[in-house]
């Protein structure tokens, strides 16, 4: 064969045989609503396995693989196994997008379990919307937002960042510095304290924003003790965190004199800033490792005997852990993995989980939680000091207070 | 006395970049060799003072300074010997083959260490500071500087007076003449790597000081060693010192009057800036090489 035909001949035999390998791949029983084989449902959990939001993701991966292995033990949901499908969202926010759009149309989950920043969540939001599949979305976050595609177990502002402005206003502290990472999240709930602080006689000092994965904090710390606020609203998320109390420790700083509160630091970011740099000061959640009852008694065993005694349980990975409980309910209310049915039937369901009960509000796809301000502790433990009572209705939108009118 | 604050913290900020780009200046300007895994050593570094704690206990961070001299550069050494060696004059290969072995290291400090931080606590004496006339000291930034200080010296020191060191300045002048008078180009190049990377671990051990030791370190820092290594001038060690303390306090007094995010998009641009009108950096080897 003349030489100069065979290179063509051989891209013709490698295209063929990728063609007919792909076509091969097919599967031929996989179905519109909830892939796998007859005996399994498939589930997506995309987190960030790598990248700066790795330090935070990773464990709400390991709860959700918890609470699906625990299902399965109980015998599955509508009689099948819960088979995970995990993907990798890199703390890389179109990648979150891709993979999503990965999980749902090669994949065919049933729904997805995933994110955690706030541009995560942006960036995936149409492609769930447009593919009409669902998603469960466990971290708290900034509200004004209520896609009839996602699912939000993590705490809106009205059960966390306001009930953190209210004990902040019960204990006095009249001025306020607000240090934040620079994307959606931090910009949106300081639009919201800003509105709060002036219907409540509250002052801005400051409001600082840092890139995300920033380390460098002395200028930050600088300009708090130029401001001397008397409390520091902090919405710094991943490794931000670390570097930020280390370098406000080291300059002498604590909770005493300039007490934070956080909303991104849980018991997992405790461990990696570590307990001296960020003891006495404040954090605002809906569940703690130390938060007492018999089923978070439960979870915590069964955490640390699956991964490691010395590992540590947080507010997201809980709420996590409590989304693919609620799925598997509403599958079961509904009877089926299909998402207009699992979303009908939705409304209402309860569960008793590791913070107390749990209910879904039908309205705004929110769950009810409970509000808990806690102190850290130097062993690294979060100890509450006021919890809100009853679990709090979600109001992502703030239509219950006429100061956040205009908040958009 | 908030001015006098920022210019305090702008020359430790520029002891950080110091620390982190004195190594890469050296294997950067001594072989053309764009090492993209330069932050992974640094990683190495921090990870290596977290392993020490379960050694030495509290003086963890002190006592593992040499250990991670030695650990990141035998890491060096490694990557030398078996890849870069290889791509000897290809500095885009090298530049892609390098992010690969980031890329790499990352992850096995995931799957070694687990993807959440890991904690590094300070050894008594170095928490807390002293205030110096409305001026804040803290004792880690002290320690920083004077660890930056320790190794400009120490290294300039090994580049005039040792033998080793010398042949090191020669084969930067001029590796065709060194090669000819007898120096063996190649024992100095891994030398010269060994050393690059080692620098590189003991940053990573000061770094866990004043920030987050997770998997992620390197990717933190490796932008602002390049940044610091091109405006100074390659294997130029007084253009490291200038440009990384012109850097900080550039940095500082941005940031106080700005944001961080302006004061980063500022540093940039006054680098490009800069680099328009001198492309070579602010110090650059005078020799009569034809190449």
């Amino acid at each position: 064969m003349p030489r100069r035909f065979r290179g063509g001949l051989a891209a013709l035999c490698i295209l063929s045989t990728l063609v007919a390998a792909t076509a091969c791949a097919e599967d031929p029983t996989s179905s519109a609503d909830g892939g796998g084989d007859s005996d399994t449902i498939k589930v997506g959990i995309l987190h960030s396995l790598s990248g700066t939001m790795a330090i935070s993701e990773v464990t709400v991966r390991d709860a959700e693989l918890l609470a699906i292995e625990e299902i399965n033990a109980a015998g599955g949901v509508l009689g099948k196994q819960i088979e995970p499908v995990v993907e990798d969202g890199a703390s890389d926010w179109p990648t979150f997008a891709e993979k999503a759009q990965k999980l749902i149309s090669q994949d065919k989950v049933a729904t997805v379990f995933g994110g955690w920043t706030s541009a995560s969540r942006k960036a995936m939001l149409p492609v769930f919307e447009r593919n009409k599949a669902l998603l469960w979305y466990p971290v708290q976050y900034e509200g004004l937002e209520s896609s009839e595609y996602i699912f939000y177990t993590g705490a809106t502002t009205n059960q966390q960042i306001v009930p953190a402005l209210d004990y902040l206003a019960e204990q006095g502290h009249q001025t306020i510095f607000l240090v934040g990472s620079d994307y959606v999240f931090p910009r949106t709930a300081n639009k919201i304290i800003t509105a709060y602080a002036e219907a409540n006689g509250m002052q801005i000092v400051g409001e600082e924003y840092t890139p995300l994965g920033h380390t460098e904090y002395s200028t930050v710390v600088n300009k708090l003790q130029q401001a001397q606020p008397d409390a520091v609203f902090n919405t710094l998320n991943g490794d931000s965190n670390v570097a930020f109390f280390k370098q406000l420790t080291s300059v002498g700083v604590t909770a005493e004199t300039m007490p934070t509160v956080s909303v991104s630091v849980a018991e997992e970011e405790v461990v990696g800033i570590g307990p001296d740099n960020v003891a006495g000061h404040l954090v605002a959640w809906n569940y703690y490792q130390t938060t007492e009852g018999e089923r978070n008694t439960a979870f915590v065993e069964a955490f640390k005997a699956k991964y490691g005694a010395e590992k540590v349980t947080s507010d997201p990975m809980e709420a996590g852990y409590n989304a693919v409980y609620l799925w598997a309910a509403a599958v079961e209310a509904a009877g089926s993995t299909d998402v207009e049915a699992v979303k009908e039937a939705a409304g209402g369901i309860s569960i008793e989980a590791p913070e107390g009960t749990v209910t879904i509000d039908g309205d705004n796809q929110h769950v009810f939680k409970t509000a808990r301000i806690g102190v850290v502790q130097p062993d690294g433990q979060i100890q509450e000091v006021w919890n809100s009572g009853e679990p709090i209705k979600p109001d992502p939108y703030l239509t219950g207070y006429d100061w956040a009118e205009g908040l958009s | 006395m908030a001015v006098l604050n920022q210019l305090v913290i702008g020359a430790s900020i520029g002891a950080v970049l110091l620390l982190i780009a004195l190594g890469l200046t050296f294997t950067f300007g001594q072989m053309g060799v764009i090492n993209m895994a330069h932050g992974e050593f640094i990683l190495a570094g921090a990870y290596t003072a977290y392993m020490m704690q379960g050694l030495v206990g509290a003086q963890a961070v002190p006592a593992a300074l040499p250990v991670a001299f030695l650990i990141a550069g035998t890491m060096g050494l490694i990557l030398e010997r078996l890849v870069i060696r290889r791509f000897y004059g290809r500095p885009l290969d090298t530049l892609l083959l390098t992010f690969g072995v980031s890329l790499i290291l990352q992850q096995l400090a995931r799957d070694i260490f687990g993807a959440p931080n890991v904690q590094v606590t300070a050894p008594g004496w170095l928490t807390g500071g002293i205030d110096v006339a409305g001026v804040q000291l803290p004792y880690n930034r002290i320690f920083i500087m004077a660890l930056a200080v320790g190794c400009v010296v120490a290294i300039s020191l090994y580049l005039s007076k040792l033998s080793y060191g010398r042949r090191m300045r020669a084969v930067m002048q001029n590796r065709e003449l060194a090669a000819v008078t007898g120096v063996a180009t190649q024992r100095v190049d891994q030398l010269t790597f060994f050393i690059g990377s080692g620098l590189a671990g003991v940053a990573g051990v000061a770094l866990t000081l004043i920030g987050p030791v997770g998997p992620s370190l390197g990717t933190y820092y490796i932008v602002d060693a390049f940044l610091v290594v091109v405006a100074g001038g390659l294997g130029q060690l007084r253009g490291a010192v200038i440009a990384a303390v012109a850097l900080g306090v550039i940095n500082s007094f941005v940031e106080f009057w700005t944001d961080a995010s302006l004061a980063k998009v500022v540093v940039f641009a006054v680098i490009v800036a800069f680099l328009q009108f001198r492309p070579q950096g602010m110090f650059v080897l005078r020799s009569r090489a034809l190449t």
